[in-house]
């Protein structure tokens, strides 16, 4: 008899909502590790001179940098809303069965309220 | 460990098609994983054509009717057909649950049958659950105690006390939430999961229960309780409707506050 077959997993399972969020956590959370670079070049720009700042300034006006930078930014505000969720999780609330599927779409819909309060403050 | 993939040997092909029988009106298809240990070949997903005005209606039922009248060679766990014994779990249109209580009017068009996800399949729907009932005995999940009982009567509880053991107790360790955490599927060697979490915090919140520091002390670890992320799919699916998430949660609240 051969090794036992693993059974299928990812492939076939229909993740609910709340599990999408959760991978959507982590991945966001990979993202602004890696936005802190920009955002470590930036600082440097700022301390090299007016000229090196200025170039920083062009880059981030551009629209590939607008993109990464508004990538960055609601990434951010997901990363942040879904920590809120966590911290309340942490106090042994909000794990009613019913509630999950509403409250994955509040936590969107705040994440989406931020970017786009910050879009139109800007 | 962390292979988003299957193995080699895991990939599921192709299989038979076994038509409907002729003047069937009311015919639903039954797509199901197969494996076969004696033919060395990959799992398969064979497809059924069954007759529902000829047959009951849960999952189990067209199962067993597959087994009876189209292939007896299908293999599958089963026993009470009424959601108390646990032995039908699988995984049906994509997420777990046990195939007695869901009913074949509330699956999508095509049903699709797997085993419990991302385990050793022994047989078609049948996994290995050595190493899952293995991580259930290593918990201690029987009553411990120190002190004598009372002599004249058994250990009482008030109504107050056996109350926090409700949502807990009726555990049947089906397996359902367990094998649907990803974080089991990737950690299973050393993260004990919802399910067995779910037993164990049973056993912490039993008022006649006297090694509550020793059961506590052996969950503190990286592995066996902290690879709970909180992904949920643990309560999303438990089809006794129980709440392994918030059991998990409870224990680290128990840990956190016994630091103080």
């Amino acid at each position: 008899m051969s090794e036992r077959p693993l059974s299928p997993h990812l492939q076939i399972y229909r993740l609910p909502l709340t599990a999408i969020l959760s991978i959507t956590h982590r991945v966001t959370g990979v993202l602004l590790s890696i936005g802190l670079v920009f955002l470590a070049v930036g600082l440097m720009a700022v301390a090299e001179g007016e000229e090196q700042f200025a170039w920083f300034q062009a880059a981030v006006r551009s629209i590939p940098g607008k993109l990464v930078l508004w990538a960055w930014l609601s990434s951010l505000f997901f990363h942040f809303s879904h920590g809120v969720r966590h911290l309340i999780w942490d106090t042994g609330h909000s794990f009613n069965r019913e509630s999950l599927g509403r409250n994955a779409v509040l936590e969107l819909l705040a994440a989406l309220l931020l970017t786009l309060g910050l879009f139109l403050l800007t | 460990m962390g292979l988003f993939s299957l193995p080699k040997n895991s990939k599921v092909r192709p299989g038979k098609v076994y038509p409907a029988p002729e003047g069937a009106t009311n015919v639903r298809r039954f797509e199901i994983y197969r494996y076969d240990p004696e033919s060395g070949e990959n799992p398969r997903l064979d497809a059924f054509e069954v007759d529902l005005d000829r047959c009951g209606p849960m999952v189990l039922d067209a199962i067993i009717k597959i087994k009876n009248e189209i292939d007896s060679t299908l293999a599958f766990r089963r026993s009470c057909r009424e959601g108390v014994c646990g032995s039908c779990a699988m995984n049906i249109d994509g997420h777990n649950t046990l195939a007695c209580t869901m009913a074949i009017a509330d699956c999508r068009e095509v049903v699709k049958i797997y085993p419990l996800p991302h385990q050793p399949v022994i047989k078609d729907l049948v996994p290995d659950q050595t190493h899952f009932f293995a991580q259930y005995a290593s918990i201690r999940p029987w009553i411990q105690t120190q002190t004598p009982p009372p002599a004249d009567r058994e250990r009482l509880q008030s109504k107050e006390e056996r109350n926090r053991l409700t949502g807990y107790y009726e555990c049947i360790l089906c397996a359902c939430c367990s094998t649907a955490c990803p974080s089991y599927w990737w950690n299973s060697d050393r993260y004990l999961g919802p399910a067995v979490l779910l037993q164990a915090y049973r056993w912490i919140v039993d008022s006649r229960d006297e090694s509550t520091g020793e059961r506590l002390d052996e969950l503190e670890d990286p592995f066996k309780l902290y690879r709970c992320h909180t992904i949920m799919n643990c309560t999303h699916v438990c089809p006794k409707y129980l709440n392994p998430a918030k059991a998990i949660a409870e224990i680290k609240k128990l840990l956190i506050e016994r630091q103080r």
